[in-house]
């Protein structure tokens, strides 16, 4: 399968300390990595294309410990998303090669993370923005942990290029009061309750 | 202190490969953002001393995150800038109370010498528009492969009462400079212009 081939590479954090209401005493934070990559597959039909989420391993891998590390430690993370932009040479069947190793590589580096990691993916322009969703690591029906963070470069992807992203999230939305099932009650068996 | 915070994001971009060439080193920028709320909105206030003080703990706030988040020492950044952003109730003018009395002098602190001019740039907006905060050598206005810019915005913000600070540093030039002028190496670094 092809190398990846990396152009560039982008991080986001954010810190939220209110919207509107008290100021949180432990604000939470956000962060996205990007990596825009060429797309190996773009401008043709290739009917095999599965052997590429191998190549991809090491590039997921990388993301998340960078966003691991800007988060101040695995212990820190409780909500993850992932996502693809990818160019208009493209396909969007291109980007569902990001599942498996952008998802499996933020589950090993986290402890109880039992729940499906959410994703988007779209094709999109230079400029194009995705709103990543993110969930709870350990258990998808954690109404407080439902939150997503939009990311965008100005100038990818290009045509030939795919944006892949991860998000990592350190806590509940800040005023977060629309119920359901909480964190502290996590049964943490199945990745949903 | 006046200065309320609601959120703060910071963005690092990293250039690996252009026009199909390798860069090396990679060539790194960060962004650190601020939203405030604004003090004067919906109304004229014809001293703006509080937003000129809110602007110098931006200038320190803000610098160091930049330098944090690049990883590296304040004599290694290179280059910085500087914008805002104002939510429709607010006035153009508080932009230039943050930015430009005070912000300069503590942001250096955090990069080290920086005799250039700080490029800046302000307009009214509202969540999700663009900022396109220029950037300019730190200590020789003139080195022109310094001369670049970075686009940051935050869907969520300026909200209307709010007002949204941004200050930019990098420890590289674009990344592939081939358009002559002073060169990074060259520059003396003491009038801030050559």
């Amino acid at each position: 399968m092809p190398e990846v081939v990396l152009r560039k590479t982008a991080f986001s954090i954010e810190e939220i300390f209110h919207e509107g209401g008290p100021v949180s005493s432990n604000p939470p934070r956000r962060a996205a990595a990007i990596a825009i990559i060429e797309n190996p597959f773009a401008g043709r039909y290739e009917a095999d294309i599965q052997g590429f989420m191998e190549d991809l391993q090491p590039l997921g891998l990388k993301l998340a410990t960078r966003l691991v590390e800007m988060l101040g430690g695995a212990d820190q993370i409780e909500g993850y998303g992932k996502g693809v932009l990818i160019g208009e040479a493209g396909e969007l069947e291109h980007g569902a090669l990001w599942h498996a190793p952008g998802g499996y590589a933020m589950r090993e580096l986290l402890a109880d993370s039992s729940a499906i990691v959410p994703s988007t993916k779209k094709v999109g322009g230079v400029g194009a923005r995705l709103d990543v969703p993110i969930t709870h690591i350990n258990a998808s029906y954690v109404r407080s942990h439902f939150d997503s963070m939009e990311v965008g470069l100005n100038d990818a992807p290009r045509a030939n290029e795919m944006a892949l992203i991860l998000v990592m999230s350190t806590g509940a939305r800040v005023h977060n009061r629309a119920g359901g099932l909480a964190a502290q009650d996590i049964v943490g068996k199945d990745g949903l309750r | 202190m006046t200065l309320k915070i609601r959120k703060i994001a910071v963005n690092v971009e990293e250039t690996h490969r252009e026009m199909g060439r390798e860069i090396a080193p990679v060539t790194r920028k960060a962004v650190a953002v601020a939203v405030i709320e604004n003090p004067f909105a919906g109304r004229y206030q014809e001293d703006l001393t509080v937003l000129m003080d809110i602007g110098a703990e931006l200038g320190t706030l803000l610098g160091r995150k930049c330098v944090e988040a690049l990883g590296i020492t304040p004599s290694q950044a290179q280059s910085y800038g500087k914008s805002a952003m104002v939510g429709e109730n607010g006035e153009l003018e508080h932009a230039a109370a943050i930015l430009h009395p005070k912000l300069g002098a503590p942001l250096r602190v955090e990069v080290e010498k920086g005799a250039a001019l700080v490029a800046s740039s302000k307009k009214m907006g509202s969540p999700g528009q663009v900022l396109d905060v220029p950037l300019g050598h730190k200590d020789a206005a003139y080195v022109r492969s310094h001369f670049d810019g970075i686009e940051v915005r935050l869907n969520d913000a300026p909200r209307a009462n709010e007002i949204m600070i941004a200050v930019a540093v990098t420890d590289s030039g674009r990344p592939l400079p081939r358009v002559g002028g002073l060169a990074h190496a060259d520059a003396v670094g003491k009038d801030g212009l050559k």
